[in-house]
C-alpha cells in the first residue's frame, strides 16, 4: 500500500553563513532557509545544496554521528554538523558554519585531511603476545572485561579529527605538524598500549617523534570529542607518565627486564610499523586521495578570525 | 581527448568498508599488487554503522551452538531462498574470522572466563553475537583499517568509480573513475576487480543507509554484463527513528530488544505476541510470563516474540502503525526504560542513549523510544561462485551486501558483519588467483574511457535543464510509496513508469561550479545507480507473485513453493549494443527478468530442517 509521506511543518526562517571558497581565498555567504522542527545544522546545508547551491562542498557520510566526516567549525566551536542541532543554538541568529581551520582548505567546509593519514601510518601496529596453551586450546585469548575497558575508550574514537584541529600545538603552527602526531594519535598510541596484549613500546617514538611534550593538557581536544573520550586525562597524562618512567626510573626499568611480559624495544617497535616518524626512512606507503594544498589557509585566516575558537587563555587553567 | 592518470595494479577492490578491507589484505598477503578504492575517507564506510554484533557460531555463552545451526537459523531467516553453499561457507568460517579480528587487535566484549562475550539476537537460536557494546561495527572497520594500513595496501580514497572497463572478449580489464577532491579523471588497468561497494538505500526516503549506498557496485556490474539475483529482497529494519524528521531512518539497534527492551504499541500492549507465524510457533513464547522467563535463563522459557526475524517484526509494526495504534509520530514504542535499570542501559547501549538524548532529546533510560520501519539492506545482488566469489563476468568478483544469495530473501542481524569478513576473504583470494592466471597487464579501450568521461562532463555543457536533487527527491519519494515493506501490482507498474520517467529527466540534467568537490555533479555520477538498481527492484517485485521474506506483496500475501524454488535474475543481455540511459550507461529500459532454478541443497544438509522439525 503507497506510503504516505510525512512532511516537515516550516516555522519560521534560520540564516546560515557558510564559507565557500578554496586554497586562493573566499568568503562567507549568506543563506535564508525556511525553519524545521529538530534540524541539525547538517541538514540545513543539505537544503542549501539541494535548492540555492548544488556545489557547496560539504563531506559528510552517516548522518548519525559515527563516522566522523562532517567536521566543522560552527558559530566558532569545533564540532559534528550532523550531531549540532540547530535548536541548541542562539534562536534568531545567524548560524555560521566554517571549515575546520588546522588543515588546508580543499572547496568550502571540506578540508585536507591526509596529514592525519600519514601520521597513523608512523604508529607501530598492533602486536599481540602468543597465545597460551589453553588460549590455544580455547579458540581465542582470554582477557578480563575490565582490563579491555581501558582500549576501548580509545576505541569508541570515529576520527572526526576535531581534537587535531583544535589543538594549539598544530591548529595555528603548520610547521609543527611534521614532528607532531596529535591527540587523536596519542589516544590510538594509548589504546596501544593498555591493550592487554601489545608487546610493542611506543614511548621514545612518542617522545622522539611524535612531540607527546609539546602537549601542555590544556583538554582542548577532551573538551570537543562527541565521543566524550577523556583524551586527556585517560591517554596523554598516563602516556606522559609512562614516559618519563621510561627515562628515568631505574627500578621500572628492572622490572621491565624481569617481567612475563616483555615488552619490545624502541627499535623492534619500529621495525613493525611501514613507516615510521619523519626522519626515518621506510618503504613507501602512499595514502593516495588529497591532493595536497599549499599555503593553503593564510587568505582565510583573517576572514574569520572574529569565529575563531577560544585562544589559550580563554581555557580553563588547569 | 580527455586527460587522465593510469595506475597499474593486480587487483582492484571497489570499496573500503568491511568486505572491501578483508579483501584487500587477503589479495596483498598473496603478494599482489592490491589497489583499494573507495567513494568516502578511508574508515567512513557504512560499516561503522553497524551496531549490534557479528554472528559466529563461537559457543562462548552456549556451548551448544555450532555451525549447522547457524546454518539452519540463517535458511530460515532467510525462508529457504538463500544460496546454501554459502549459507553454509559463512556458517563454517565466520568463527575463525572473528578469532582473526582479535589477533589483530579488536576488542571485544568478554564472557566471565575472559573469551569473547556473545548476545542474543533476532532469529538467532543461540547467544551468537559476538560485540563492543553497540558499535560493533566501528571496531571492525577500525581494525581492518588499521591492518591494511599495516600492511602498506594503497588506499585511494575519496575516489568514485565510473564503469568497468573491459577487454574484446568480455573480461575486466580495469576501471575509470574521479577523484572527487579534484575532479581529475583516473584509469586503473587491474587483472581482477572485486565489488566490495555496499548497499543500495539511499534511493529510498527512509533509510539508514548513508549517501554512499547508491547501488554503484550492482548497477556498475550489471552494465559490465554479470548477473543480479533477487534485488525485489529488500530489508526495512523494523526499528529506525521516526522523529524528528530529520532523523527518521536512524537504525536503533536490534539489541535494544536483545538485551530486553519490547515493543508496545499506543495501547500499551505488547503486540509481537499477536503477530507469530506458523513457522516459529514452537520456539517462542505465548505468553509475556514465559518470555521474561527466557531473558534471564534461556532455558526457563522460550524466547520473546520480540527476537522473530526482521521481516516479521517490520510487518508487525507496520500493521500496528495501519490499525490506528501507532505512537504519535507514526511508529511504535520500544521500551528499555522499565525493563533495565539506567546504568545497564548506559553501558550496553551507549551510542543509543546518546543518539536518542542528542538528536531526539530523549533519555531512554527514562522513556520509550518511536520506532519504525527503515530501508537498511538488499538481500539481492550479484550473483556469484559460492567458493571464489566469482561473478558471471571473467575477471569480476563480489563480496558483501553487493553481493546476492548469502541471506535469501531476509538477512538475519549479526549475519552482515560475518558476511563481509567471510566473502571478503574469499573475494580476496578469488581475484588473487584469477589475476596471477593472467599474464601482462591488460591494455585499456581508450574508446571506453573517452565516453565513460564525456558522459561525466555533459551536464556543465547544458543550461537550464534539471537539479539532480530533485531527481534524486522523486526518486526517493517513488521508491518510498510504491516500492516500499508492502507492494502492490499497480503500484510497481507505476513505479517503473516513474522511473523511466526520471531517467529521461535525468539526462536533462545541467550543472555549474567546476569539477572540484561538487556534490551537485557527484550526485549527478550517482544518479544512474540509483535508477538502474530502483527498477531493478521494482520489476523483481513486479515478478516475485507472492509474499517471502523481505518481498511482501498485498495481491499475493502468502509465499508460494513454486516462487520458492526460484531466483529471479536480472542481466542486461548485451550491454554494449544495448540503448543508452544516463551518463553514458545502458538504459533502465535494456533490463531483462527471468525466473531461474536456485542451487539445489544435498541431502545432508536437507536433513537439518527434518530433524529439526
Amino acid at each position: 500500500m503507497a506510503e504516505e509521506i510525512i512532511r516537515s511543518t516550516a516555522e519560521g526562517e534560520v540564516t546560515m553563513r557558510l564559507w565557500r571558497g578554496d586554497e586562493t581565498g573566499g568568503e562567507f555567504a549568506e543563506y535564508v532557509m525556511p525553519a524545521q522542527e529538530g534540524e541539525v545544522v547538517l541538514d540545513v546545508i543539505h537544503r542549501v545544496q539541494a535548492t540555492e547551491a548544488p556545489d557547496l562542498a560539504c563531506r559528510w557520510n552517516c548522518k548519525a554521528g559515527k563516522c566522523g566526516s562532517c567536521s566543522a567549525e560552527i558559530n566558532g566551536r569545533p564540532a559534528l554538523m550532523c550531531m549540532t542541532r540547530m535548536d541548541t543554538l542562539p534562536p534568531g541568529e545567524t548560524v555560521t558554519v566554517a571549515p575546520m581551520r588546522a588543515f588546508p582548505i580543499l572547496r568550502d567546509l571540506v578540508t585536507d585531511v591526509s596529514y592525519n593519514y600519514e601520521v597513523a601510518k608512523r604508529i607501530p601496529p598492533f602486536n599481540p603476545r602468543d597465545k597460551t596453551a589453553d588460549e590455544e586450546q580455547a579458540g581465542g585469548y582470554r582477557m578480563q572485561q575490565i582490563d579491555v575497558e581501558r582500549s576501548q575508550e580509545f576505541r569508541k574514537c570515529i576520527e572526526c579529527y576535531l581534537c587535531q584541529d583544535v589543538c594549539h600545538v598544530i591548529r595555528d603552527h603548520e610547521e609543527n605538524k611534521t614532528a607532531f602526531a596529535g591527540p587523536r594519535f596519542f589516544a590510538r598510541s594509548a589504546e596501544l598500549e593498555m591493550h592487554p596484549l601489545d608487546v610493542n613500546d611506543r614511548r621514545e617514538l612518542l617522545q622522539q617523534e611524535q612531540g607527546l611534550g609539546k602537549c601542555n593538557i590544556t583538554k582542548c581536544c577532551t573538551e570537543v570529542c562527541p565521543e566524550h573520550i577523556k583524551i586527556t586525562d585517560n591517554a596523554i597524562i598516563p602516556l606522559k607518565e609512562r614516559v618519563v618512567d621510561a627515562s628515568y626510573d631505574p627500578v621500572a626499568w628492572l622490572g621491565r627486564k624481569i617481567l612475563r611480559r616483555r615488552k619490545r624495544t624502541p627499535a623492534e617497535a619500529v621495525a613493525d610499523a611501514p613507516a615510521t616518524g619523519p626522519a626515518a626512512v621506510q618503504p613507501e606507503v602512499e595514502v593516495h586521495g588529497i591532493p595536497s594544498t599549499e599555503d593553503a589557509d593564510d587568505a582565510m585566516v583573517g576572514a574569520w578570525a572574529v569565529d575563531a575558537v577560544p585562544a589559550d587563555d580563554d581555557v580553563p587553567a588547569e | 581527448m580527455a586527460e587522465y592518470e593510469t595506475h597499474d595494479f593486480d587487483v582492484v577492490i571497489i570499496g573500503a568498508g568491511g568486505a572491501g578491507l578483508r579483501a584487500a589484505i587477503e589479495a596483498q598477503s598473496m603478494g599482489l599488487r592490491t589497489a583499494l578504492v573507495c567513494k568516502s575517507l578511508l574508515g567512513k564506510a557504512h560499516t561503522v554503522m553497524a551496531e549490534g554484533g557479528v554472528a559466529a557460531a563461537l559457543g562462548n555463552v552456549q556451548a551448544e551452538d555450532n555451525w549447522k545451526v547457524h546454518f539452519r537459523d540463517t535458511m530460515r531467516g532467510g525462508k529457504m531462498l538463500n544460496n546454501w553453499r554459502m549459507a553454509q561457507l559463512h556458517a563454517q568460517e565466520s568463527p575463525d574470522r572473528v578469532r582473526e579480528l582479535e589477533d589483530w587487535g579488536a576488542l571485544f566484549d568478554r564472557t566471565k572466563d575472559g573469551l569473547i562475550l556473545q548476545r542474543d539476537f533476532g532469529g538467532h537460536r543461540f547467544a551468537r553475537l559476538a560485540h563492543v557494546g553497540d558499535r560493533t561495527g566501528l571496531e571492525l572497520i577500525r581494525t581492518l583499517q588499521q591492518k591494511a594500513v599495516a600492511a602498506g595496501i594503497e588506499v585511494f580514497m575519496e575516489l568514485k568509480v565510473l564503469r568497468l572497463l573491459h577487454d574484446a572478449e568480455g573480461t575486466v580489464s580495469g576501471l575509470v573513475g574521479y577523484w572527487r577532491p579534484s575532479g581529475e579523471f583516473v584509469t586503473f588497468t587491474a587483472k581482477a576487480v572485486v565489488m566490495a561497494t555496499g548497499g543500495i538505500g539511499k534511493s529510498w526516503m527512509y533509510t539508514s543507509n548513508s549517501w554512499e549506498s547508491t547501488g554503484d557496485g550492482h548497477a556498475m556490474s550489471l552494465w559490465a554484463g554479470a548477473d543480479l539475483i533477487d534485488m525485489e529482497c529488500v530489508q526495512f529494519h523494523p526499528t529506525g527513528m521516526v522523529w524528528p524528521l530529520s532523523v527518521r531512518g536512524i537504525l536503533v539497534t536490534e539489541g535494544v530488544r536483545g538485551d530486553g527492551g519490547v515493543l508496545r504499541n499506543s495501547e500499551g500492549n505488547r503486540f509481537m505476541f499477536d503477530y507469530i507465524p506458523p513457522m516459529f510457533t514452537d520456539e517462542t513464547a505465548d505468553s509475556e510470563d514465559e518470555a521474561d522467563r527466557w531473558y534471564n535463563d534461556h532455558t526457563a522459557g522460550r524466547r520473546p516474540p520480540e527476537l522473530l526475524p526482521r521481516d516479521e517484526v517490520a510487518r508487525s509494526i507496520n500493521s500496528e502503525v495501519k490499525a490506528g495504534r501507532g505512537s504519535p509520530h507514526g511508529g511504535v514504542f520500544l521500551d528499555i526504560a522499565t525493563r533495565r535499570t539506567p546504568e545497564d542501559i548506559r553501558r550496553r547501549l551507549p551510542s543509543m542513549y546518546h543518539q536518542f538524548k542528542e538528536l531526539a532529546g530523549v533519555d531512554i533510560t527514562a522513556e520509550a523510544m518511536e520506532v519504525g520501519p527503515t530501508c537498511h539492506y538488499v538481500m539481492g545482488g550479484v550473483r556469484v561462485d559460492a567458493d571464489s566469489t566469482a561473478t558471471t563476468v571473467a575477471g569480476l568478483f563480489a563480496a558483501g551486501e553487493v553481493a546476492g544469495g548469502m541471506h535469501g530473501s531476509n538477512r538475519l542481524g549479526g549475519n552482515s558483519l560475518s558476511d563481509l569478513l567471510v566473502f571478503g576473504r574469499r573475494a580476496g583470494i578469488g581475484a588473487a588467483e584469477f589475476a596471477s592466471g593472467r599474464s601482462g597487464s591488460p591494455t585499456l579501450d581508450e574508446g571506453q574511457i573517452e565516453a565513460a568521461i564525456a558522459a561525466a562532463i555533459a551536464p556543465f555543457e547544458r543550461e537550464g535543464g534539471e537539479n539532480p536533487y530533485d531527481i534524486q527527491q522523486d526518486l526517493q519519494e517513488t521508491m518510498q510509496s510504491l516500492v516500499g515493506i508492502i507492494r502492490t501490482r499497480s503500484e510497481l507498474e507505476e513505479a517503473l513508469g516513474k522511473i523511466e520517467a526520471l531517467e529521461e529527466r535525468a539526462s536533462r540534467v545541467s550543472l555549474s561550479g567546476g569539477l572540484r568537490y561538487n556534490p551537485g555533479w557527484n550526485l549527478n555520477t550517482d544518479l544512474p545507480s540509483m535508477l538502474t538498481i530502483s527498477r531493478c527492484t521494482a520489476m523483481g517485485a513486479l515478478n516475485r507473485k507472492e509474499s517471502r521474506g523481505g518481498h511482501t506483496r498485498n495481491d499475493y500475501p502468502k509465499p508460494e513453493a513454486e516462487m520458492g524454488k526460484v531466483n529471479f535474475v536480472e542481466r542486461i543481455p548485451d550491454p554494449d549494443a544495448a540503448a543508452i540511459g544516463v551518463g553514458g550507461t545502458p538504459s533502465v529500459r535494456s533490463i531483462t527478468v527471468t525466473p531461474e532454478p536456485i542451487p539445489v541443497m544435498p541431502d545432508d544438509l536437507r536433513a537439518l530442517f527434518e530433524e529439526a522439525s
